[in-house]
């Protein structure tokens, strides 16, 4: 006889456990259920070489919301931050580097206008992130058929757009945001550099390039978690983040069992009753929330049959195509980057010199080539945190662009002619790295897929593109995480706002599920 | 683009005969065709009343190969028919054919037809209109395949009260045991025909399926062993008169398929069409349109399906519905006719609800043209119960006594 839960949980990604956490905490018995040995799905900590553990794929926190941090207590249960203000160094092909911090302090040797314009360009769209901020923390409107909350919600926007900004902003908030960054930072900045910082904060983790529509926009959602832009690095890596909404929502009550990959979600007349995991053990329970992408919740874990067909065929139409991988390097020593010194190092660092590079990146990946000149955000986070590793150091890499479909796929020579790829385009910075190298991992979209679950290797759980962001996500008319299944809800990076480390989808599921909705 | 050597494109092939396309020939004296999913058909061949009349008198052939076709067989073949149709699709038998509509996610229809469950993994799904994009929408997730086998599959109508007479004469032993909706393979000419008791006349009739190649020689031998007893080839406004008077619906003409409907309000729900006994919310299963229409049955629906008797023998085209003469706009009419066998002026339409319970008495605004010139009336209409004809033989097996 098991025990009798409320609500299960499906997948222990950071927003399940956010979801678990609120859950618990409102007096609900729930039970989450990861397949992985630990919690956290793509915000984990992992021993990636013998002795080195590191953030095996998510490693900076740019959107954390600090008011789940606040009611979740987090910090009683043991998340700490190296850096609470990590500053992002550019490297660029001159040895003309740069080191920007978030409120637009640039160090290196650019013309003082020059900064003057960029922190004036950072500020104003900071301040536009911080009035859309406040639709992360709710559902997204129901346009259909709004109830009160929906009306003052969509009233909230208007005057905040409105009287907030005041008309001049609002005026130019309007004019820019459906636009492209590349458009944006070449009407306000000169500096190729500068430019490519933006660029390349725009389009981490998306199938995009800085001339691609919408990317205004994903610049802003990177800023909105509350931290006015700061990014953070949690001590212990990323897998802290989750450890600690684990551990909090734990003390809530709410049980947590790793190595349960759930197969099936039980269905009894048209509703949800429970779920089956692999092992064949069966949890009752009336609701069931899903941390996996909208699609394997739909086709792989409940089975496409039991909705309505024309949903199917929205979810099965969500673009999610993923375009980053995750290169760790196991470094024997510190290699020498010219002209950067270690506090860099153990920041973030950022290898593309211009929009452009950017640009030229991503094309190749339109038609499922991977980019032989990638776009790298690294950092070695074993420098400021040394208990990651009991010697030596990593090297942890985002690289983008490299296709989930990839022509001819990803086998084990084309994975290691793109890490060579790579390790090549490092050490065009680091002639020595080489040298340092003791063992390498390569993550690619179809590993992130197979490790984590999250389809297409996509980190966003779908796209974030306009037409599938607020009430389109993950598909219209069930963009408020119940799904058009009786007892089956969403809560993961798929659902509104998205993805990164933030913890606001399961937040928003949570309430949903308290607050008894249905689709 | 064709290049050389190469068959034509569908698209470039013009209008498209049916196998029985020469045989109707010979017989058209009237020369009016239309067009139906790219075939050409028969308004009528010879003359209407005649054509009419041989449906509920004797027996009317009528050429049906234009319909879709689709073959749906698989291992899920069961469960993909019964999310994809608001009946219960476990009730329906090998052998056995169903009437059902399919919807939208709001529970809107997308067409009405006729499925055949050939085996037990196997069915044949017939409609007015293409429903390949539907199909291909909803085999997701299933492990089946659908073909469209529109073209390879001849069919004609044949009903009327001597069909079964008719059809035990070319040899077909055993078919006076069909009963409604009952489906058979018969051995002929060295191939099988598909037999189904089937139609769209509200009469004893069937529906015969077989390959292009043989469809001649099936005509040939229907007319032969009907020389005795009137058959006759007829064309569409003949049957259209027959189905007004049985009072079943058309797709495209009594209601605006969902899937090509895009003002809001214009689509219509089962329950909307009358059709609450083809919807099984409680089947257990999810189907299409079920969230939606357990939210219309307990909202209640928008419009209400009429089947109206019409004073007078102006038949009500197009007419408004009004709820007394010179009043308020509450219907419209969506197909009227002369009904000759029932004798009544009937019409079939839509009404706001409440109105239009059974009994009750509407108006309509008639207007008809006279030498040319367009008069109009104002006529009473009662609401009926059922349909105007419905002859006791429709339904009885051995049908007839003969
Ligand atoms: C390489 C990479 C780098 C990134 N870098 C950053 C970054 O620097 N900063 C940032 O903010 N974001 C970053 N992200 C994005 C961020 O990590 C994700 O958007 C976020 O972690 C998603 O969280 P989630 O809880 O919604 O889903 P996930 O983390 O995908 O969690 C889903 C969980 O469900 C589990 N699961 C799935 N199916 C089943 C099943 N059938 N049974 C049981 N369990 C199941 C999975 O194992 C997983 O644990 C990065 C992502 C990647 C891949």
């Amino acid at each position: 006889m098991t025990k009798a839960y409320d609500i299960i949980i499906a997948g222990g990604g950071h927003n399940g456990l956010v979801c678990a956490a609120y859950l618990a905490k409102a007096g609900k018995k729930v039970l989450v259920l990861e397949k992985n040995d630990i919690v956290g799905g793509a915000a984990i900590t992992k021993e990636v070489f013998p002795g080195k553990s590191v953030s095996l794929c998510a490693q900076f926190l740019h959107q954390f919301n600090t008011r789940i941090a606040d009611d979740l207590k987090l910090s009683e249960f043991g998340l700490e931050f190296i850096d609470t203000d990590c500053r992002t160094s550019l490297l660029s092909n001159d040895g003309r580097h740069l080191t920007v911090s978030f409120d637009g302090q640039v160090e290196g040797d650019v013309a003082e206008d020059e900064v003057k314009a960029f922190q004036i360009l950072i500020t104003r769209l900071q301040e536009f992130s911080e009035t859309l901020g406040f639709l992360a923390d709710i559902p997204p409107i129901d346009i259909f058929d709004p109830d009160m909350q929906d009306k003052l919600s969509a009233l909230k926007l208007g005057w905040k757009l409105r009287f907030g900004l005041g008309a001049e902003k609002m005026s130019d908030f309007l004019r820019i945001v459906g636009m492209n960054i590349y458009d944006l930072i070449n009407e306000e900045l000169e500096d190729d550099r500068l430019k490519a910082l933006l660029s390349v904060d725009s389009v981490l983790g998306t199938h995009a390039g800085p001339r691609s529509p919408g990317t205004i926009l994903t610049y802003l959602y990177r800023q909105i978690g509350g931290g006015k832009g700061r990014t953070l690095v949690p001590k212990g890596g990323m897998g802290a983040v989750s450890k600690a909404i684990a551990a909090s929502a734990q003390a809530k009550g709410a049980d947590i069992l790793t190595g349960m990959h759930v197969r099936e979600v039980l269905i009894d007349n048209c509703r949800v009753v429970g779920l089956r995991t692999s092992c064949g053990t069966v949890y009752n329970a009336p609701i069931v929330v899903s941390n996996a992408d909208p699609k394997t919740t739909v086709f792989d874990m409940v089975g496409s049959r039991h909705f309505e067909a024309d949903f199917v065929h929205r979810i099965n139409t969500i673009r999610m195509r993923g375009n980053s991988c995750k290169l760790h390097l196991s470094l024997n020593s510190i290699p020498e980057f010219s002209g950067l010194g270690s506090e860099a190092l153990a920041g973030r660092v950022v290898i593309a010199d211009s929009a452009d590079y950017v640009e030229n990146s991503f094309n190749p990946a339109k038609y499922n080539e991977w980019s032989s000149s990638p776009v790298i955000e690294f950092s070695i986070p074993t420098l400021n945190d040394p208990h990651l590793a009991e010697n030596g150091h990593v090297l942890s890499a985002t690289i983008q662009y490299a296709p989930y479909s990839l022509k001819g796929g990803w086998t084990d020579e084309a994975k290691e002619a793109f890490k060579n790829i790579c390790i090549d385009t490092l050490s065009r910075f680091a002639p020595s790295l080489k040298d340092s190298i003791e063992q390498s991992l390569l993550l690619t979209p179809v590993d992130l897929e197979n490790e984590i679950g999250m389809q297409g290797g996509n980190w966003h759980h779908g796209e974030f593109t306009l037409d599938q962001m607020l009430m389109m996500r993950p598909v219209p008319l069930a963009s408020r995480y119940a799904l058009p299944l009786d007892g089956l809800f969403l809560c993961g990076a798929g659902a509104h706002p998205g993805g990164g480390v933030m913890g606001s989808a399961g937040r928003n599921a949570a309430n949903a599920i308290l607050r008894g909705d249905k689709s | 683009m064709s290049s050389q050597g190469l068959a034509k494109e569908h698209y470039e092939m013009g209008l498209k005969k049916t196998p029985f396309y020469s045989r109707q020939k010979e017989l058209d004296i009237m020369n009016e065709w239309h067009r139906w999913s790219g075939y050409t058909v028969p308004n009528v061949l010879n003359d209407v009343t005649f054509e009419y009349f041989a449906i509920r008198n004797s027996a009317s052939v009528f050429d049906i190969t234009p319909m879709a076709k689709y073959r749906i067989k698989g291992p899920d073949a069961l469960d993909f028919m019964n999310r994809l149709l608001t009946r219960d699709m476990t009730k329906l038998r090998v052998g056995r054919v169903g009437y059902s509509v399919w919807c939208d996610d709001e529970g809107m229809v997308i067409d009405d037809g006729t499925v055949f469950r050939t085996s037990e993994n196997e069915y044949l799904l017939c409609a007015q209109e293409r429903q390949l994009e539907t199909l291909k929408r909803n085999a997701l997730g299933f492990d089946i395949s659908f073909d469209d086998v529109s073209d390879d599959i001849a069919a004609l109508s044949f009903q009327g009260p001597l069909t079964c007479t008719i059809l035990k004469k070319v040899g077909f032993e055993g078919i006076d045991q069909l009963k409604m909706f009952d489906l058979k393979e018969f051995a002929f000419a060295g191939t099988t025909v598909m037999i189904s008791r089937t139609g769209y006349t509200g009469d004893l009739g069937y529906e015969l399926w077989i390959n292009p190649e043989n469809a001649g020689d099936l005509w040939d031998a229907l007319f032969e062993a009907g020389k005795n007893y009137n058959v006759k080839a007829i064309g569409g406004d003949a049957l259209e008169i027959a189905r007004i008077e049985a009072g079943l619906l058309m797709a495209g003409k009594d209601f605006s398929p969902a899937t090509s409907t895009v003002r809001p309000g214009h689509a219509k729900s089962p329950y909307e069409l009358g059709l609450d006994w083809l919807v099984k919310l409680d089947k257990g299963v999810v189907f299409n349109g079920r969230r939606a229409l357990i939210q219309e049955r307990n909202k209640g629906p928008r419009y209400r399906f009429v089947r109206l008797d019409v004073e007078g023998n102006k038949t009500a085209c197009s007419a408004y519905i009004f709820d007394r003469q010179g009043g308020k706009t509450i219907g419209h009419v969506s197909s009227a006719a002369w009904a000759p066998t029932a004798k009544k002026n009937v019409a079939l339409g839509f009404v706001d609800m409440p109105y239009g319970e059974v009994g009750s008495t509407v108006w309509v605004e008639i207007y008809y043209q006279k030498e040319l010139r367009w008069n109009r009336r104002w006529a009473k209409a009662v609401v009926m119960d059922g349909p105007f004809y419905n002859p006791e033989r429709k339904t009885l097996t051995p049908p007839e006594a003969v």
